[in-house]
């Protein structure tokens, strides 16, 4: 395969990581269009030149669902775009959107060799790349179905977890329904992750792409109101379950004045712009207070608040503000989306936990009161535990107030469905590899059995739920 | 895609559906709301479920913002856009021995399918309708069909007796045939009002809440109430809640919170409607064009 690369391998490791080319900051903060604009085949030949090939691919070992990356980027390099995403797709079916949102830096990236003595090889903007190739002459080639099995599964959301989950029982020759809550499908991918990172267009192409292949959606299917997971597996007439529900909980503070007008989860705040479009109000009819002129704290410090604070930037407010209790290194939060959002005009105040929202006579918010913080030992997930820094109160300004500090397991599922185990959290409990839950026939998996996760974790757990549930289709096995 | 089979005016600006929608039809139970959708621009909006038959589900619809007055417009023969349910808690229905059921305006509605349990659960049912002028008095006729009695008010006289729904509630409750159990759906002010008269006699009331709402599943939080100081989604954990621990400012400021934008497309909504009213829709929504034809 290396035969493509004319380097020498000294003269790859001095080429520079190329630079995504975006959208200036002064200009992006104004609009809701991408900020990252995708290499071209110039770029991205330039970059593909940079990869070693080496024998250890430590890239394919930090990958969640194993794309064969050298072999990709060696195709890149013989110009064959089309059969470098036919490879990528062997093992993720959704590299338009792996390429956009995955944290290369803690994956492929992180592993890289070339890491270690300089900047890793961009392999998510390469992915992005080709996908983007494959998406622009239209040429996605829908994999060979197996023949009908009559075995019929229901899979329960239509996040990445389910999605990557019907494609593969679909291509095994399963007839699989996707039952979704809401009016569209792509779960977070359509409510959560705004336009700016994530054009909605790919996620509606890759569910088209699905429809072809012959995945049946049904929307505004609510599992545990319209119809329970019982019912599937009984008058329904379907012969497996697969639960994909994500952490669609919103997890408040539980502080004073919460209840304030004002006052959103990031889940309420990001599903008001990215589904309901309330950036365009009023040519689409659904609201969201007027950020303009006003300022807007978010709180926490994850891929969501940093989403939030984006979007409220978009919205107009006069100021935009993390508040998070750690420090910015502690942040999970990708670097790319911390860095974009400072160069936007986003003010970061960390180390302050939010005590108090304040309001005014009419129930507005008005304040957020905060406590000073320090790190202290760290806890039990590694980082360095915030402590309050006694008297240490003050107030900022913020007419909204966002909340992004983590979801937990939605339980209309679980509650309808008795001998379903669940664990404290309320995520249903499923077996790391075959994603079987306690009950016959039902299996679960994405950020429902994880807590929230990563969009990559999620669709390689639908496509180990697709193989076991193939499995147990087949041989009637539990 | 949900067909309208029946479509007809019950009083101005409150408008009876019959939708075709078989799944929520055998699962809805008294007290649940659907989702509803109308256009593909169109925000979310809850409508509770005043009636079910085997495959139909009938929802009454009051005309006050832009989303209730285009749904308005709709007639038999055309269909609604999205639908999703049912959603919320069942009424919670008991044999409480004698239950009063108290609807203001098109909060009658709400309260219909429920009353008619309570009934059939083995209770005395007193019904109290009330409404600002006869014409919005509504469901008088089916309450009488099957309550033990039915009181109705106006505040301006023209039906029944002049004043809130409160007054005869006040005389039950003083009165030898005391209330066992209350509920009341309507205005926020009568839901409060009415918590406050049977209060100091401690008999048990429930209010059904009427919050924004947005999905309807318990993953946005915007519909949260505060009741005996805890926060609840009422998607999820309600509509209905116990009146003498609901914050009811707490209720009213929130649901105050998109008045000028309610108010600026409620406007622009007007400024393009002309007679005959089926023109609004589509003049609002070309693309609808030709569904609003078939
Ligand atoms: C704002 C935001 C930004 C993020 N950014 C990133 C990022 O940059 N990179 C990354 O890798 N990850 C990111 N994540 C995390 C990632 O999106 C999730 O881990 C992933 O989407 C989980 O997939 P899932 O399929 O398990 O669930 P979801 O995507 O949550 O999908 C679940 C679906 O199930 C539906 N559903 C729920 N209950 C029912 C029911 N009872 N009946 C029917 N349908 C139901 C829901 O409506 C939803 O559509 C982000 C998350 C958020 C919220
Ligand atoms: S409407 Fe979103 S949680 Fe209730």
């Amino acid at each position: 395969m290396d035969a493509a690369n004319p380097l020498p391998l000294k003269e790859r490791m001095r080429l520079p990581r190329q630079r995504m080319p975006e959208q200036a900051p002064e200009a992006r903060r104004e609009n809701f269009a991408e900020v990252n604009l995708g290499l071209d085949a110039a770029l991205a030949r330039q970059e593909a030149l940079r990869c070693l090939q080496c024998k250890s691919h430590q890239c394919f070992t930090g990958c969640p669902v194993g794309v064969k990356i050298k072999d990709f980027i060696a195709l890149v390099l013989r110009g064959d775009y089309l059969a470098a995403a036919a490879k990528i797709r062997e093992d993720n079916v959704l590299p338009a959107i792996t390429g956009r949102v995955c944290p290369q830096e803690e994956q492929c990236e992180g592993r890289c060799i070339l890491g270690k003595n300089g900047e890793p090889l961009a392999i998510g903007y390469l992915e992005r790349f080709v996908a983007d190739y494959e998406r622009r002459v239209g040429q996605v080639g829908l994999p060979v179905k197996a023949p009908p099995t009559g075995k019929r599964v229901a899979v329960i959301g239509s996040g990445p977890a389910g999605l990557s989950a019907a494609g593969d029982l679909v291509q095994r020759g399963h007839a699989v329904t996707v039952l979704e809550a809401l009016h569209e499908l792509g779960g977070v991918l359509i409510y959560g992750i705004p336009e700016f990172r994530l054009p909605k267009q790919i996620v509606h192409e890759e569910i088209e792409n699905l429809r072809r292949l012959g995945v049946e959606f049904r929307t505004n299917v609510v599992v545990g109101r319209t119809v329970t997971v019982d019912e599937l597996l009984g008058p329904e007439g379907y012969h497996a379950v697969f639960i994909a529900t994500g952490a669609g909980l919103p997890v408040f503070l539980n502080i004073p004045g919460e209840h304030l007008c004002g006052v959103y989860s990031a889940n309420e705040f990001l599903t008001r712009v990215n589904l309901m479009r309330a950036n365009e109000f009023p040519a689409w009819d659904e609201p969201i207070y007027d950020c303009r002129g006003r300022d807007v704290a978010v709180i926490g410090g994850g891929n969501t608040a940093m989403d939030a604070v984006r979007t409220a930037l978009r919205l107009g407010a006069a100021t935009a503000t993390i508040v998070y209790r750690r420090s910015e290194a502690e942040m999970p939060a990708r670097v790319e989306e911390i860095k974009h959002a400072r160069e936007e005009g986003v003010r970061f105040l960390t180390l302050a936990n939010p005590v108090a929202f304040l309001g005014d006579e009419r129930g507005w918010l008005r304040a957020i009161r905060c406590q000073r913080m320090a790190l202290g030992e760290p806890d039990a997930s590694g980082r360095r535990r915030p402590q309050p820094i006694p008297d240490s109160a003050f107030e900022i300004p913020a007419q909204v107030a966002v909340v992004a500090v983590g979801n937990r397991g939605n339980p209309l599922v679980q509650a309808t469905t008795p001998d379903l185990k669940t664990n404290p959290l309320g995520y249903i409990e499923a077996d790391p590899e075959t994603l079987k839950t306690s009950k016959r026939g039902v299996f679960a998996g994405g950020d429902i059995v994880t807590g929230g996760a990563t969009v990559i974790l999620a669709m390689g757990a639908g496509r180990r739920a697709a193989q076991a549930i193939d499995r147990y289709l087949r041989t009637g096995e539990w | 895609m949900y067909p309208i089979l029946e479509a007809r005016w019950l009083a101005p600006e409150v408008k009876l559906f019959r939708l075709q929608a078989p799944l929520i039809a055998r699962k809805q139970k008294p007290g649940q709301f659907v989702i509803v959708r109308v256009h593909e621009r169109g925000e979310r909006i809850p409508l509770t479920i005043a009636d079910a038959e085997a495959d139909s589900i009938t929802l009454i619809v009051q005309g006050v913002g832009k989303t209730t007055k285009l749904l308005n417009t709709l007639e038999a023969g055309q269909r609604v856009l999205d639908v999703v349910g049912p959603l919320g808690r069942p009424s919670e229905i008991h044999r409480y021995g004698t239950a009063v059921v108290i609807g203001g305006g098109v909060g009658t509605a709400i309260a219909y399918p429920t009353a008619r349990a309570l009934k059939r659960a083995g209770n005395r049912v007193l019904a109290i309708i009330g409404g600002r002028t006869r014409s919005l008095v509504i469901l008088e006729r089916e309450l009488r069909g099957f309550c033990d009695a039915v009181h109705v008010t106006t505040d301006d006289g023209s039906h029944g007796e002049k004043g809130l729904v409160t007054a005869p509630l006040q005389r039950l409750v003083n009165g030898p045939d005391r209330p066992d159990f209350v509920l009341a759906i309507g205005p926020i002010p009568m839901m409060r009002a009415v918590a406050e008269v049977t209060r100091p006699h401690g008999i048990k009331t429930m209010v059904s809440l009427n919050p924004i709402m947005v999905d309807g599943t318990g993953m946005c939080g915007g519909c949260r109430v505060v009741v005996g100081g805890k926060t609840f989604f009422a998607c999820v954990d309600g509509p209905e809640f116990d009146a003498h621990q609901v914050d009811f400012q707490i209720l009213a400021a929130r649901n105050a919170m998109y008045r000028e934008a309610e108010q600026r497309a409620l406007a622009e909504f007007r400024a393009q409607a002309h007679p005959p009213e089926e023109c609004r829709l589509t003049r609002a929504h070309p693309e609808l064009a030709p569904l609003a034809a078939s």
